[in-house]
């Protein structure tokens, strides 16, 4: 039981939700970069958030199914078409063995997660699924996926997929081109909207190190995320930020969201695969809540930053932890989890 | 005098940092490794990461797990307070000494004849030197198994290489800023390369994955080529020159 990669698509990797635990020997928690549209593409297929998915990122792979497979591709708006068919996005869809998955460029968004009725099944390495490729573990091969690469399902793929898909009300079934969907659509949650996606930040542990224009610069300013960015991190372009003085930082923890300054004075917000630790002056830190809005922006994609607190970072985090809680809990009774 | 109390400052909304020190001092940073084992002792639900380095330790958060009613930012500075009150675990219980085989040729030191000549000494005093100094690890970090090693023997000192080389071997082994690091993979870097470990820094596969833990004392112990060759091959890490 296992799909084909046909066609791997420019970065197609096998996530989680990430590897923890760890990060006093310098294994970062790595997994999926919207980590809200990983477990959302899960629960529409009636699996936990623990099972693995593909992370397609903008040019999305062209994959075939060795049996009947219940699938659903979430998150970034993908143009998809199942042999040759409009392929429904955002909701589950049963297929029927050998059919071609073939997805191709983001016309909105970055990332979007295939997901499997059972998950994909690559051995789990340091408790977890995620690929990691900077050092090569993880995942399938510790790489992105290539032609010819055999993934792994659940043994019983058909039948499990057949009895989810079967627990879905009548009245929402829809059948179109050979393949079993629903009328309904689960809501793009963190894809965010026109340009200039307004990304809260706390002052980061360095702020005050920087000039009165930087900082002014920093809030004022539309970054640009450039094209050397990766999920280790984003490199976003726009003015130079200086430091009043330059002070040696010693070497010090990092997390996902901090904004970091290298001597070029172009910041870094440091992604799902960032290092561990760090020597370069924190400026900012994003609010976990809109690091899914970020990882949802391709190169060329434009940010601003808007300052908040701690408290109100974590009252908005909260708030979307529930969202996405009763997304999953609506799903998981519509398909009888 | 008590020293003072470690700040604990926000990073981010789903850690803190506990800062203790701007600057390196061996001292602190025993401390701070003591702190992180009796954090992790307590088992704090929704604590998932404990991470020491050089002058400060981060706690990261489960946000799935922290209580919405409880502010970790307070919480975790009563918790850190409350250990540090209590008597922290020895680091000489818990430790370990981890016994590093370097070969120091110049093969594999494409630095040590420079070493040697900024500090006045010979190249094998520059050996006898590192093999002999207390090494302990202060901070794993930047790749995955990468140890910041401090205790170097002053009369070592050298700073960073002006220009960093783009490639350094895995297993290298280099010194400055009065530390030592070993290069897990081959990556690039800026310190003076001293010699070359056959050993695998780190290897996901392996339990634990990384050969240094944040605290182990590091013993480096001169081995000649034919050595190198033989641990590599036992090793598998498979560096050949």
């Amino acid at each position: 039981m296992s799909i084909r990669i046909l066609r791997p698509g420019l970065l197609t990797s096998v996530q989680d939700q990430g590897r923890y635990g760890l990060q006093h020997l310098g294994i970062v928690p790595c997994g999926a970069m919207d980590p809200v549209a990983h477990r959302i593409a899960n629960a529409l297929v009636g699996n936990p958030s623990t099972c693995a998915t593909l992370e397609c990122t903008v040019l999305g792979p062209e994959i075939v199914f060795g049996r009947d497979s219940l699938v659903a591709l979430y998150g970034a708006a993908f143009e998809a078409k199942a042999d040759k068919k409009p392929f429904p996005r955002n909701r589950p869809v049963l297929i029927k063995a050998g059919t071609v998955l073939a997805t191709g460029n983001a016309s909105r968004g970055a990332r979007a997660y295939i997901a499997i009725a059972g998950g994909f099944r690559v051995p789990e390495v340091l408790g977890s699924l995620s690929t990691y490729i900077p050092a090569g573990f993880g995942g399938l091969g510790g790489r992105a996926l290539k032609a010819g690469d055999v993934i792994a399902c659940a043994t019983d793929l058909s039948e499990l997929s057949r009895a989810r898909f079967g627990r879905v009300s009548p009245r929402a079934v829809r059948e179109a081109d050979g393949m079993r969907t629903v009328r309904w659509s689960a809501p793009a949650l963190t894809l965010p909207y026109g340009d200039g996606f307004a990304v809260r930040v706390m002052e980061g542990r360095h702020y005050a190190n920087f000039d009165a224009a930087s900082k002014e610069a920093f809030f004022g300013a539309t970054w640009k995320v450039s094209p050397d960015s990766n999920r280790m991190g984003y490199r976003l372009k726009g003015p130079q930020l200086i430091r009043g003085k330059a002070v040696d930082v010693l070497s010090e923890p990092t997390c996902l969201g901090t904004v970091q300054v290298p001597n070029d004075g172009t910041p870094i917000a440091l992604m799902a695969d960032h290092q561990t630790t760090g020597g370069y002056p924190k400026i900012a830190e994003i609010a976990g809540v809109d690091i899914p809005g970020l990882a949802q922006l391709a190169p060329g994609g434009q940010v601003r930053f808007v300052k908040c607190t701690v408290a109100e970072a974590q009252a908005a985090r909260h708030a979307m932890q529930e969202q996405v809680r009763s997304i999953e809990q609506s799903l998981g009774w519509e398909l009888g989890r | 005098m008590a020293p003072a109390l470690p700040r604990v400052l926000p990073l981010g909304d789903a850690a803190v940092l506990v800062d203790f020190s701007d600057t390196l001092d061996l001292a602190v940073n025993a401390r701070i490794q003591q702190l992180a084992e009796a954090i992790r002792r307590r088992k704090v639900p929704w604590i998932r990461d404990v991470v020491p380095a050089l002058g400060a330790l981060a706690l990261h958060f489960d946000p799935e797990r922290t209580d919405p009613n409880l502010d970790p930012l307070e919480a975790t500075a009563l918790l850190v307070k409350d250990c540090l009150a209590r008597r922290l675990p020895s680091l000489d219980d818990l430790a370990r000494t981890v016994e590093v085989p370097v070969c120091y040729d110049t093969e594999f030191a494409p630095d040590i004849a420079e070493v040697a000549e900024r500090c006045k000494v010979t190249v094998a005093e520059v050996v006898r030197r590192h093999a002999a100094s207390p090494h302990r690890v202060l901070m794993v970090g930047f790749a995955p198994g990468h140890p910041y090693i401090g205790g170097l023997d002053t009369k070592l000192s050298v700073p960073r290489r002006t220009t960093p080389r783009p490639t350094v071997v895995a297993g290298s082994v280099a010194i400055a800023n009065a530390q030592s690091v070993v290069y897990p993979f081959t990556i690039s870097g800026g310190w003076n390369i001293v010699g070359r470990t056959p050993l695998r820094i780190f290897n996901a596969a392996r339990q634990p994955p990384a050969l240094m833990a944040p605290g182990d004392r590091v013993k480096f112990v001169p081995v000649s080529r034919d050595q190198f060759e033989r641990i590599a091959k036992a090793e598998g890490s498979g560096a050949p020159a």
